[in-house]
């Protein structure tokens, strides 16, 4: 059931910029038309851009933030995040554990 | 114009003439304006709820440029229920990579706060190594489900049991009682797994046990909000009304008991939430459209109060959704599009 409202409803998560946006949702209670407008503004997109697979797929690789493919020698998981947190100047709660356990300051 | 293939509340496919359609979407409507003292769906509301209930093809989509946020409750529970064996990790890529989830959520099968006390270094664990993986941002979810707080499986007198006999007061104390205990455990649990790295903890269904379920969840997101201010909190609901199981109960001056989506997120803002859940539920015995549109007009009103982003909980029998264990992806991509498109809400 959920795959169908994903796919007839949904953002398309890191098929696009679905994770982005709801980042902003959860972290700043942003409405859908504010986080997408600030996603798109980070990314330096247009709104049709951020559930755009093709496009969106370009843009994750060359910013390096993740993509479903497997894509060795790319940024994944907590690596991505990192680059997620410092695009949309976003406080990331795992990043930050990451950074205190690992002892690095960046 | 000839028959139109759509639902019925409990899934079953029925033929039905436009004009009943037409009828049973603007009686729900007025239904749910009536019970909620909400504005019913305008003129061109209604056309376009009609629009997507008698669309020919079975699966439907919002419009370029309408996509709306996924969340989902039970997140990891869903995968293991089809007997897919597989650990949560996999399923969260599974969510990630495969289905293009926005948003995912860790939860344990036995989804309830209490439950999950006395496993949460377990679920820590899982949760960093989730962390490390994925992208898209990760919720742990369970429900607050106050009836478990009731014996004989919890520390408190049954209230169920006490009402029956007139001892009202006594049940209300235990009641109570029970919220206390509850809080303790969601603080507990919220805690220990944001400060593992989660991004946000999901309060689903809250409100099953009534409003005493209500009063738990609020305090409980109150403390964890003072304790970390940046966490993502969803609260999901689990009726369209607030049950009076207790009655006398009020938070920020407003009694709990009775109140519809619309004012409840008025509460769920007042406590931090980021983004509430709004739930209506679905009569079996009346039709697809009737359930859409009643669950629509509800879902606008709350949309439109909010400051904070809503998302409509679409799962099995609310939403519009039908009532049935194996639903029609026909009814649900409806569903999925009327939410965006004529309640205009944040999400799902």
């Amino acid at each position: 059931m959920i795959v169908t409202h994903s796919m007839a409803a949904g953002m398309g998560g890191i098929r696009t910029a679905g994770d982005l946006v709801a980042r902003m949702q959860m972290s700043r209670s942003m409405k859908i038309n504010e986080a997408k407008n600030y996603v798109a503004e980070k990314l330096g997109v247009s709104l049709i851009d951020l559930t755009d697979e093709v496009e969106m797929y370009h843009l994750r690789e060359a910013l390096n933030i993740g993509r479903v493919s497997y894509s060795p020698g790319y940024a994944k998981g907590i690596e991505a995040k990192i680059r997620i947190a410092k695009l949309m100047d976003l406080n990331i709660n795992c990043v930050n554990t990451f950074k205190n356990n690992a002892g690095i300051d960046f | 114009m000839s028959k139109i293939y759509t639902r019925m509340g409990d899934g079953t496919l029925v033929e039905m003439e436009p004009e009943e359609i037409r009828n049973d979407i603007q009686e729900a409507s007025m239904d749910a304006a009536d019970r909620g003292k909400i504005p019913p769906l305008n003129e061109g509301e209604l056309e376009h709820l009609y629009d997507i209930c008698t669309m020919p093809a079975k699966v439907v989509s919002v419009e370029r440029g309408n996509e709306i946020v996924v969340t989902i409750d039970g997140g990891t529970n869903k995968i293991y229920r089809h007997g897919i064996q597989s650990g949560r990790v996999t399923r969260i890529q599974m969510h990630e990579r495969a289905f293009g989830f926005d948003t995912m959520e860790l939860s344990h099968i036995d989804y309830s706060f209490k439950q999950v006390k006395s496993i949460a270094h377990e679920e820590k664990g899982e949760m960093e190594d989730a962390l490390l993986s994925t992208i898209v941002p990760l919720f742990y979810g369970a429900m607050p489900n106050l009836g478990l707080y009731s014996q004989p499986d919890g520390p408190v007198p049954n209230a169920a049991e006490l009402m029956p006999k007139g001892l009202i007061k006594e049940a209300q104390e235990a009641q109570e009682e029970a919220i206390e205990h509850a809080v303790k455990d969601m603080v507990y649990v919220g805690s220990a797994l944001y400060e593992s790295g989660a991004d946000g903890i999901n309060f689903d269904t809250t409100g099953a046990a009534g409003d005493t379920d209500v009063k738990a969840t609020l305090i409980a997101i109150e403390k964890l909000k003072d304790k970390y201010p940046e966490m993502g909190v969803e609260m999901g609901m689990a009726g369209e009304f607030i049950l009076g199981m207790h009655g006398g109960l009020s938070h920020h001056d407003t009694r709990l008991a009775g109140l519809y989506p619309h004012k409840q997120v008025e509460l769920a803002e007042k406590s931090g939430v980021n983004i509430f859940g709004a739930v209506v539920n679905t009569n079996s015995s009346k039709s697809f459209p009737w359930n859409l549109s009643r669950a629509v007009t509800y879902c606008k009103a709350c949309g439109e109060q909010a400051r904070i982003p809503v998302h409509a909980n679409v799962g099995m029998g609310v939403g519009g959704v039908p009532n049935s264990d194996m639903n029609p992806v026909d009814a649900i991509s409806r569903v999925s599009k009327a939410m965006a498109e004529v309640a205009k809400l944040d999400g799902l």
